[in-house]
């Protein structure tokens, strides 16, 4: 589609901390194009979750992003090593994020679930061993 | 008269179009053109970081002159607590309101005094539970216009009562009024003011129609007279009214040990203030119930407009504090209804947006990209606007053009030379 605006990131696994620069600066692009704060604030508490998610489990990834001017699609992809049970992983508070990064506040099991109270519908695809694609879709309304 | 009063301006003849104010802003509101910086009104939140930053002293926060208060039958002067902390060897703040009076005022209002107020109707709403929270300060008004232009969702977050600027300047005009039988209009209230967004606040305020304060006057104004003054008085007046509590919130985190809980947060400086409304925004910050937000590091103390070190300042305010009571001062009945805010806090939506119609921002937004990728990404402020991805909005808004770029300009011009050569 011709008036999407497609925005790609890459995702470092390097830095924990670092993570939360894509969401940032896709907020920063909507609060710009005047979207609606609360579709605003749902995708970028979405795409956090899961940059976080991608930092912590999977060395990183990339992400893209298709603003449309009634939703907002993600990609987060990754090659991790994949989500071996999706149903006990979307239950609040289940985590398998290693002690170092609990510590930090992170890793309190409410990823997933957070992920997809924000989103509007969410996909995950993943293979252990190959990896995770996580697709979401953030309806405007209004 | 222009829609937005600000007290921070431009001094043109000092400003020589460097870069040091553009890119300090904190809302990009400062572009150079044509040699000389211009602030953009609808931007501005009047923080004053560009008067801090600027070697040539080219901004400056208009405020009240001192004669002013002769317009008026009775004044009072309303100090900022952060005056207290300006004055080397102080051992009580009777001094400083005792030379206050001396300096032309009838009478003196501690706006510490009203923080006491504001402390305690914050904690009775807390206690009521009817705030939204994590609730957030609405005592520096620099913070709540940040919020109004950037933060939509956090606009019903806002504390919503007054601050104690306002709250004094009201309870102050009430006892003048009562206590000399003048109307409201020959009783003059003076804020003694520590910084330039108070200056604006009271001129067009957040959420009041009208500020019952009728001027603000620099603390570095008064200050050379006041401390004349008070080095020769022969008698200090027993005028201070506030305990320890209202004295606090000349610096960080004396709002929130005000409040008397522990599940506080308290950020000062306007760039860790806007990271901690990022993290807000994005519901990170958890475990909170109330967040206490300044625009000046250190707090009040900070304010541009004050003669001391603000981390001086700071530890005479603590030495002050000692041995105050914790507070004197309490909600009368009723009034903490009276400390409400009159009008919501509203989300400005139009100052950041690029058009009003989403497929139009849209379109502006892909051609910002693309004028993005081919800018150098040095963010050098050569071209007037703070960076790259700056001057890529200011183009296409048409307000800026690509050869504003000097890097641009030279490939143009090189690219120019090249095709001549070939034509020699």
């Amino acid at each position: 589609m011709s008036n999407a605006i497609h925005l790609h990131y890459e995702v470092s696994g390097e830095d924990f901390t670092r993570a939360g620069e894509a969401s940032g600066a896709v907020k920063k692009r909507l609060k710009s194009l005047g979207f609606n704060p609360d579709a605003i604030r749902r995708t970028a508490i979405a795409m956090y979750e899961a940059e976080i998610n991608m930092v912590i489990h999977a060395d990183g990834g990339f992400c893209d992003v298709d603003i449309y001017p009634d939703r907002i699609e993600i990609l987060l992809s990754d090659h991790g090593p994949g989500i071996p049970d999706v149903e006990k992983a979307m239950q609040e508070g289940f985590s398998t994020a290693p002690d170092n990064v609990r510590s930090l506040g992170f890793g309190a099991g409410m990823g997933l679930p957070n992920i997809k109270k924000y989103s509007d519908e969410m996909r995950i695809e993943t293979t252990i061993g190959v990896g995770t694609n996580l697709y979401l879709t953030i309806k405007v309304s209004g | 008269m222009e829609k937005y009063f600000h007290s921070v301006q431009l001094d043109a003849d000092r400003c020589c179009g460097c870069t040091n104010c553009l890119k300090r802003c904190p809302t990009e509101a400062i572009r150079v053109h044509d040699g000389k910086a211009k602030i953009l009104s609808e931007r501005c939140i009047d923080c004053g970081e560009c008067i801090r930053i600027c070697p040539h002293h080219a901004k400056k926060a208009n405020s009240s002159k001192l004669e002013e208060i002769r317009d008026f039958e009775y004044t009072v002067a309303i100090p900022a607590p952060a005056l207290f902390g300006q004055f080397n060897n102080l051992d009580s703040i009777d001094v400083v309101l005792t030379g206050l009076k001396r300096l032309g005022f009838d009478d003196v209002f501690e706006v510490s005094r009203a923080a006491e107020l504001v402390s305690e109707a914050t904690r009775r709403l807390i206690k009521e539970n009817k705030l939204n929270k994590p609730i957030i300060s609405s005592a520096c008004p620099a913070v709540v216009r940040l919020i109004r232009i950037r933060f939509p969702e956090l606009c019903d977050n806002v504390m919503p009562l007054m601050a104690p600027i306002e709250v004094a300047a009201r309870v102050a005009k009430q006892e003048a009024m009562e206590k000399t039988g003048l109307p409201k209009s020959k009783v003059g209230v003076f804020f003694i003011t520590p910084c330039p967004a108070k200056v604006t606040e009271i001129h067009s305020p957040n959420y009041t129609a009208h500020s019952e304060c009728d001027g603000a006057i620099a603390v570095s104004k008064i200050y050379p007279e006041l401390t004349q003054i008070m080095d020769h008085l022969t008698e200090v007046e027993p005028l201070g009214q506030s305990g320890l509590m209202g004295i606090g919130w000349a610096t960080s985190g004396g709002e929130s040990a005000a409040m008397l809980g522990d599940k506080y947060l308290a950020a000062d400086g306007i760039e860790n203030v806007i990271r901690v409304l990022e993290e807000l925004e994005d519901e990170h910050i958890r475990g909170v119930d109330f967040i206490e937000l300044n625009a000046c590091s250190g707090g009040c103390v900070g304010g541009v407009l004050n003669v001391e070190n603000p981390y001086v300042a700071q530890a005479r305010i603590q030495k002050l504090r000692k041995f105050l009571p914790v507070s004197l001062n309490h909600l009368e009945e009723g009034q903490l209804t009276q400390m409400l805010w009159e009008n919501e806090l509203t989300y400005d939506a139009d100052i950041f947006r690029l058009d009003k119609d989403i497929s139009k921002a849209m379109e502006m937004m892909s051609q910002m990209e693309d004028i993005y990728k081919g800018l150098p990404h040095l963010d050098c402020g050569s071209c007037g606007a703070p960076t790259c991805r700056a001057l890529a909005e200011d183009i296409v808004r048409g307000k800026a053009k690509e050869t504003d770029c000097i890097f641009k300009l030279r490939a143009k011009i090189q690219n120019v030379y090249d095709q001549l050569k070939g034509t020699i």
